[in-house]
C-alpha cells in the first residue's frame, strides 16, 4: 500500500485515530508531569485546608463570580510586590478546588487581601463599595448581610472535598494524622464530625459582620477573604528559597 | 413547499439544519445583548441595580456561554450537519438522534444559563456548567459524534472533503477537553455544586489547556471547517491550495493543544510549562496563517466579488480578523508582552477581535449563503447585508481600539513608579482612567448587536417571503391540476 495523505482522506476510521493521536500529546506532556515533578509545589509550612466557615465563604465567592474581576495570583514583579505583597506560591492554592487564580483584574488582586482591611471595612465595602471607594465600579452585594448562611450541607461539602484530596478528617486515624501535620488546633477545625459546631463557633468568635446574633453569608465571605494569603509566614524563609522551585 | 423542494429538500435533511440555524441567531442576540449589558455595567455600575441575578459576576458567564455555546455551538451544529450532507452527498444519518442533539443542546444551554444567574456555577471559565449539565452535554456530544461519523461513513464520494476534517477534529477535541476539564465530585446526588478533581496549580493548567483549546478547536478549527465549505462555494472557485490545507490542518490540530499554558506566565505554574506553551504559541502562527492564506487566496482572480458581493465581504473580512488575532495572540504569549497585557482589557480585546471579527463574521457570511438555500429562495435584502456588515465592522473596531487603550493604559499605569521609586498610581486610579474606554467598548457592542438584529429581520423576511412564494406556487399548481382534471 502506498502511504500518502489520500489513504487518510478515504478512511474515516484512520483519520479519527490519527486526529486523536495529534490532539492528545500536548496535554499529556504539559499536565501529567505537574503531578510527578516534586518541585512543582513548594515545600512550605503553614498552608492548611479552609475551615468550614472559610470554605462556605469560598463557595459564595464562587457563586457570585468574583473571579471574573479579581485574580488571586501575584506575579514576581516589583510593582505587584509593592502593591499586593510577596508573589503567590503554588503551595498556597494546593487545597483550592477549583483554583481561583483568575484571568482579569477589573478589581485588584486578592491573593493577600487577608488582614489588609478590617472586618468593618469589608462589611461596608461589600454592602456598598462606593461608600468607601467612591470611584469603584464593583456591584453592591447587600444580600450578603441579609441572608442567613446555609450550613446544613457543610459535612457533605467537606466529604466531597475529601474525596478530591483535601485532608479533612472523619476517622480517628485521619484526625491524628492531621494533628501531626497541622497541629491540634487546626486539626480540630478540619474534623468533619464537628464541622457545624466549628463553623458556628468561628462565626461567633470572629463576629465578622458585627451582628452577633446570626451567621450570615457576610460572615462566611469575610472569614474567607481574611485568611487569603496569610497562611505562610514569609519571614521564616530567606529570599532565595522559593526561587529554587520556579 | 414540497413541490419546490424535490431535489435538495428530500435528498438531504434540511429541517435539523434550519432549527439549529434559527437557534444560533436567537442565542446570538441574547448573548450579545448580555455582553453589551455587562460592558455597560462596568462603565456605569448602577446598572447592577442590586439585583443578584444580573450582577456582572453572574451575568458574565451567561454572556460567554450564550455566545460561545449558544451562538457558536448552534452555528457549528447547523453548518456541520449541512456540510457533511452536501460534501458526502448523502442524507444525514439518524433522524431521531440528530433531533436529540438539538433538544439536548438547547436544554443544556437553558439550564446552564439560568443556573448562573441564580449562582450555580463551577467557576471554571467557559466550563461553568454545573456537573449535571456536564453529563447532559457529554451524552449530546457522543450522539453528535455518532450522527456525524455515521453520515460520513455513508458518503457517496470516496474522499472526505477538507471541511469535514476540521469538524471532526473539533468534535473529538471538544469531547476530550470537556470530559477532563469537568471531572469533579458532586456534593450530593441532588446538590447542584461539585468540587473539581484538580487543585491549585494542576487545576490551573487543566483550566487553560481547556480554555485555550475551547478557542482553538471550538472557535477556530470548527469555524475553519465552515470557512472551507462556504468560502469556495460563495466564491465559486476551488480552494486555493489543497496541499496547504493538509499541512495546516495537522499542524493546527497538533500544536493548539500545547499553548494553553501561556495564560499562566509568571504565575505559580512552573516556568518550563509556560515557556513550552509560549514556544508552541509562536509556532502556531504558521498553521493559523496557513488557513487564512488558503481562504483569502481562494478569491484570487475573483477579487471584484468584494465590490459586488456583501457575503464575500463578510467572509474575507472574517479571515482578515482571523489573521490579525492569530498574530496578536502569539505576540501576547511572549513573556515580556504578557507581563503587561495579562489581567488587563487587552486580553478581552484580543478575544473579541477573534470572537466578533472571525467567529461571528464568518458565521454571518455563511448564514447569508446558507439561509436562502435552506428555504429555497433569495435573500430578502442584499442592501441590509451591507448595512449589517458596516455596523458589525464599526462595532468591532470601536471595541478592539477601546480595549487596547484601556488594557495597555492600565498595564502601564500599574507598573509606573515615581521619582522616589514608589508606585505612581493606585489601583483605583487605573479604574478611573478606564472609564471612557469602557464606555466606547459598550458602544461598540451596541453597534454589533444592531447588526445581528438587522440580520434577524432580514432572515425573518426571507423565510416569510419563501413561504409565501411556495404557497403561491402550490396554489398555481393545484389550479392547473384541477384544470387538467376537468
Amino acid at each position: 500500500m502506498k502511504l500518502n495523505h489520500e489513504s487518510i482522506e478515504i478512511n474515516a476510521g484512520l483519520m479519527i485515530v490519527l486526529i486523536m493521536l495529534a490532539i492528545s500529546i500536548g496535554g499529556l506532556v504539559e499536565v501529567v508531569p505537574l503531578y510527578y515533578i516534586e518541585d512543582t509545589v513548594e515545600k512550605v509550612d503553614g498552608v492548611r485546608p479552609y475551615t468550614p466557615l472559610e470554605q462556605r465563604g469560598r463557595d459564595i465567592f464562587i457563586r457570585e463570580g468574583c473571579y471574573t474581576c479579581h485574580s488571586q495570583m501575584i506575579r514576581p514583579f516589583r510593582d505587584e510586590d509593592m502593591r499586593y505583597g510577596h508573589y503567590s506560591l503554588a503551595a498556597e492554592s494546593q487545597y483550592d478546588h477549583p483554583f481561583q487564580w483568575g484571568s482579569k483584574r477589573t478589581g485588584p488582586d486578592l491573593a493577600r487581601v487577608g488582614g489588609k482591611y478590617s472586618n468593618a471595612w469589608h462589611v461596608k465595602h461589600l454592602n456598598n463599595p462606593r461608600s468607601v471607594v467612591p470611584e469603584s465600579i464593583m456591584p453592591n452585594y447587600p444580600w450578603l448581610l441579609e441572608t442567613e448562611l446555609d450550613y446544613s450541607d457543610i459535612a457533605a461539602r467537606m466529604r466531597a472535598l475529601k474525596a478530591v484530596g483535601v485532608p479533612y478528617s472523619e476517622t480517628d486515624d485521619e484526625y491524628q494524622a492531621n494533628v501531626e501535620k497541622f497541629g491540634k488546633e487546626v486539626a480540630g477545625m478540619l474534623d468533619i464530625n464537628n464541622a457545624e459546631r466549628n463553623l458556628i463557633v468561628q462565626a461567633e468568635a470572629g463576629n465578622y459582620d458585627k451582628d452577633p446574633g446570626s451567621v450570615t453569608e457576610m460572615d462566611a465571605l469575610i472569614a474567607y477573604l481574611q485568611v487569603l494569603g496569610t497562611m505562610v509566614d514569609f519571614s521564616k524563609y530567606d529570599e532565595g528559597y522559593f526561587a529554587e522551585f520556579r | 413547499m414540497a413541490q419546490g423542494a424535490v431535489a435538495a429538500g428530500t435528498q438531504y435533511d434540511y429541517d435539523i439544519v434550519k432549527r439549529f440555524a434559527i437557534m444560533a441567531l436567537v442565542w446570538g442576540v441574547l448573548g450579545m445583548m448580555a455582553g453589551t449589558y455587562i460592558a455597560s455595567e462596568l462603565a456605569f455600575p448602577f446598572l447592577n441595580f442590586d439585583i443578584p441575578q444580573i450582577t456582572f459576576g453572574r451575568l458574565r458567564p451567561g454572556h460567554t456561554t450564550m455566545v460561545i455555546f449558544g451562538f457558536g455551538g448552534n452555528a457549528l451544529f447547523a453548518t456541520s450537519y449541512y456540510v457533511v450532507q452536501r460534501t458526502s452527498q448523502v442524507r444525514l444519518w439518524g433522524g431521531g438522534l440528530a433531533s436529540f442533539t438539538f433538544w439536548g443542546w438547547q436544554a443544556a444551554l437553558v439550564i446552564g444559563v439560568l443556573g448562573y444567574l441564580n449562582g450555580i456555577t463551577d467557576a471554571k471559565e467557559y466550563a461553568e456548567f454545573p456537573w449535571y449539565v456536564d453529563v447532559l452535554i457529554t451524552v449530546v456530544w457522543v450522539a453528535y459524534f455518532v450522527v456525524y461519523v455515521q453520515t460520513l461513513r455513508r458518503r457517496s464520494q470516496p474522499h472526505i472533503y477538507v471541511a469535514n476534517w476540521f469538524y471532526l477534529t473539533f468534535i473529538l477535541a471538544t469531547a476530550i477537553l470537556h470530559i477532563f476539564r469537568n471531572l469533579a465530585v458532586p456534593v450530593g446526588l441532588f446538590h447542584p455544586e461539585s468540587y473539581s478533581l484538580y487543585a491549585g496549580v494542576q487545576d490551573a493548567m487543566v483550566q487553560w489547556w481547556y480554555g485555550h483549546n475551547a478557542v482553538g478547536f471550538f472557535l477556530t478549527a470548527a469555524f475553519l471547517g465552515m470557512m472551507y465549505y462556504f468560502v469556495p462555494k460563495q466564491a465559486g472557485r476551488p480552494i486555493y491550495s489543497y496541499r496547504l490545507s493538509i499541512i495546516h490542518f495537522w499542524a493546527l490540530s497538533f500544536m493548539y493543544m500545547w499553548v494553553g499554558g501561556h495564560h499562566l506566565h509568571w504565575t505559580a505554574l512552573p516556568d518550563w510549562t509556560s515557556s513550552l506553551a509560549a514556544a508552541f504559541s509562536i509556532l502556531l502562527l504558521m498553521p493559523s496563517w496557513g488557513g487564512m492564506i488558503n481562504g483569502i487566496m481562494t478569491l484570487s482572480g475573483a477579487w471584484e466579488k468584494l465590490r459586488t458581493d456583501p457575503i464575500m465581504l463578510f467572509l474575507i473580512t472574517a479571515l482578515s480578523f482571523y489573521g490579525m488575532s492569530t498574530f496578536e495572540g502569539p505576540m501576547m504569549s511572549l513573556k515580556s508582552v504578557n507581563a503587561l497585557s495579562h489581567y488587563t482589557d487587552w486580553t478581552i480585546g484580543h478575544v473579541h477581535s477573534g470572537a466578533l471579527g472571525w467567529v461571528a463574521m464568518v458565521s454571518f457570511g455563511s448564514f447569508y449563503h446558507l439561509i436562502p438555500r435552506l428555504w429555497e429562495t433569495r435573500l430578502w435584502s442584499t442592501r441590509l447585508v451591507y448595512v449589517h456588515f458596516w455596523l458589525a465592522t464599526i462595532g468591532i473596531v470601536l471595541y478592539i481600539a477601546a480595549m487596547w487603550v484601556s488594557g495597555i493604559g492600565q498595564g502601564l499605569m500599574l507598573r509606573a513608579f515615581d521619582d522616589y521609586g514608589n508606585l505612581a498610581y493606585t489601583f483605583i486610579e487605573s479604574v478611573q482612567f478606564m472609564h471612557w474606554p469602557l464606555v466606547v467598548r459598550a458602544l461598540g457592542g451596541v453597534f454589533f448587536v444592531s447588526g445581528i438584529l438587522l440580520m434577524c429581520f432580514n432572515v425573518y423576511m426571507t423565510i416569510r417571503t419563501a413561504k409565501q412564494e411556495h404557497a403561491a406556487l402550490e396554489a398555481r399548481i393545484a389550479a392547473k391540476m384541477a384544470k387538467v382534471g376537468a
